[in-house]
């Protein structure tokens, strides 16, 4: 299945370099079209306004962490088949456990590199 | 020769506050020196143990109280969380400039020869990878600020716990983490952490 990479593509971390990183990794395998949300919150809210074929977040944040943003796409309605990435330094099994209970499309472990970005996302689309 | 114990006792009496806990160190070592006489070795010797504890916690009260915790609590913690922040702030600054760098590279590349280009995009996706570490050594420094705190509570604790009047203070309860804050653990050293196919395994298992 071909992957439509002129979709919306929301990117969540507290660190404004970690975001600006994985934005310009996106750029190279062409997704041009991304946003950025600086926490949970404010991640939601730009969901609910507008259209996004994928989310990639951070799981560390506040006041709203990633596995609490991931809890409330799931909750919706309307963003719960919403692929869900988590990129994160949270590498222990019941965190893994937990974002797969809570619906995650994928996890992968910071740091990480292009090609298991590039990997994941096409897995996530592949099977949207 | 110390002071006989009635006199300890009138003066202790005679305190309008509360009795300070060297001046009743005092009174029961003057008290168990005059009993020894009437005791068997056994109790003797256990007396004795008593009496050596009670100079073991006076020699830590002492100690304690050469740490100088309100030095730990004004100026020793909030200096050494300083200069960590000062490192998050300074390695942001430059993994900035480096991306900034990088970005000016992919410009340049649009207006190379594709194999030139295609090798300054390789070079820009490592370096792009190896920026991640700023993230990382945030959260690691946030975790040993944290740690940083914790040590500080518990110094201040002791402290107050030993220099009390009139009997120990009991600690305090930690507080409760909620589960989400249980799953906030940050990055794991190299030796405990899961690498990327333990955890494509884990989410492959469910």
């Amino acid at each position: 299945m071909a992957i439509d990479k002129s979709m919306n593509v929301l990117i969540v971390d507290d660190y404004k370099t970690m975001l600006r990183i994985i934005r310009n990794l996106l750029k190279q395998i062409e997704f041009n079209n991304v946003e950025e949300a600086t926490d949970g919150a404010d991640a939601l809210s730009k969901l609910r306004s507008g259209h996004f074929g994928l989310v990639i977040s951070d799981w560390n944040m506040a006041p709203m962490t990633g596995l609490q943003l991931l809890q409330e796409v799931r909750a919706d309605a309307k963003l719960k088949n919403t692929p869900f990435i988590m990129v994160t330094a949270e590498s222990k099994t019941e965190n893994v456990v937990a974002a797969k209970q809570a619906g995650v499309s994928n996890y992968i472990v910071k740091p990480f590199n292009a090609e298991t970005l590039k990997g994941k996302i096409e897995m996530v689309l592949g099977h949207a | 020769m110390g002071i006989p114990v009635q006199q300890q006792l009138s003066l202790a009496r005679g305190r309008a506050g509360p009795v300070d806990r060297e001046m009743v160190e005092e009174v029961v070592r003057t008290v168990l020196t005059t009993m020894s006489g009437d005791l068997t070795s056994t109790e003797t010797s256990l007396l004795h143990e008593v009496e050596a504890l009670g100079r073991t916690i006076s020699a830590a009260k002492q100690e304690i109280a050469a740490l100088r915790v309100d030095d730990i609590k004004d100026e020793h913690i909030p200096f050494a969380t300083d200069e960590l922040d000062a490192i998050v702030e300074h390695t942001a600054g430059a993994t900035n400039a480096i991306l900034e760098s990088c970005e000016i590279m992919e410009e340049v590349a649009t207006t190379v020869p594709a194999e030139a280009a295609a090798k300054l995009s390789d070079a820009v996706t490592k370096i792009y990878e190896a920026c991640s570490f700023q993230d990382i050594t945030g959260q690691r420094i946030t975790k040993v600020v944290a740690t940083l705190k914790t040590i500080e509570a518990k110094v201040a604790q002791i402290v107050e716990t030993f220099g009390a009047q009139g009997g120990s203070i009991p600690m305090p309860a930690a507080p409760k983490a909620s589960p989400e804050d249980e799953l906030l653990n940050g990055p794991q050293l190299p030796s405990n952490a899961m690498d990327q196919s333990d955890i494509d395994k884990l989410l492959a298992s469910f």
